[in-house]
């Protein structure tokens, strides 16, 4: 029912809520030796996910090591500034996956109620 | 089988390591300037190692505080003979702590504590946004 209701959009904002966990994964990880930033490659996650695929298989397929700009000596790969702007578009993003899914549900509020 | 991970404890084990830290520099400042003994007895500055912690079922990762090392600096020799805890030589030895290192290591930890504390800030308002749609 939902899938049928919300389309792409239910996939998009439950991707984009996993990688804003991802991306605060890597903040938190900031100081961590030896740690790897990962990032969510959006695109291809939901792709996977609206071909069929479960929503634990679309994001482990679609899940990506960063490749740092400035290599730091202890091996952790996550840079502050990155990880922010990331952090921002992609809540930027779920607000705008948010706004066409309450788009719909008001289309079909107004339905029943036959306005 | 413990619950997955959510956002909200990924932040919290974040700020506790980072506490962890905070505590460990001030421990460091306080000790400062305290003179012992013997090279032994001397104060070697704290220092919290972070370790990654992955949360199999949500994929997400936290932080936890793996172990706590003792700098390897040497404590500095004073010759002193008129101090108290001076001994047969008329030495003492002063902690290991460069201040200027602790301050930086507390600013760099209170910055990257308020990161998350506005990472978690976003978080929630956009779920409560999403918990608003009717």
């Amino acid at each position: 029912m939902s899938e049928g209701l919300f389309g792409i959009h239910g996939a998009a904002l439950e991707l984009r809520s996993h990688r804003m966990g991802m991306l605060t994964s890597n903040i938190a990880n900031a100081a961590t030796p030896g740690y790897k930033a990962r990032d969510l490659d959006f695109g291809s996650a939901l792709k996977s996910r609206m071909d069929g695929a479960g929503s634990d298989a679309a994001t482990a397929s679609a899940t990506r090591y960063r490749v740092p700009t400035m290599p730091s000596l202890d091996g952790n790969t996550v840079e502050l500034a990155g990880e922010q702007m990331a952090f921002a578009e992609n809540a930027v993003a779920y607000s705008a996956t948010l706004s066409f899914i309450q788009g719909r549900v008001e289309t079909l509020t107004r339905a029943i109620r036959g306005e | 089988m413990p619950e997955p991970m959510n956002l909200f404890g990924l932040v919290q084990r974040g700020m506790s390591a980072q506490l962890v830290r905070m505590n460990a520099a001030a421990s460091n400042l306080a000790n400062a300037g305290a003179v012992a003994g013997s090279e032994q007895e001397a104060y070697r500055a704290l220092r919290p190692v972070f370790g990654e912690q992955l949360d199999r079922a949500s994929g997400y990762s936290s932080v936890s505080v793996a172990g706590i090392t003792r700098a390897e600096t040497a404590p500095t020799k004073r010759h002193d003979p008129t101090h108290p805890m001076a001994d047969a030589n008329g030495d003492v030895w002063e902690a290991a702590v460069d201040e200027t290192a602790e301050m930086v290591e507390i600013m760099e930890s209170s910055r990257q504590y308020q990161n998350l504390v506005e990472a978690m800030q976003t978080a929630k308002q956009l779920m409560l946004e999403t918990m608003r749609i009717k």
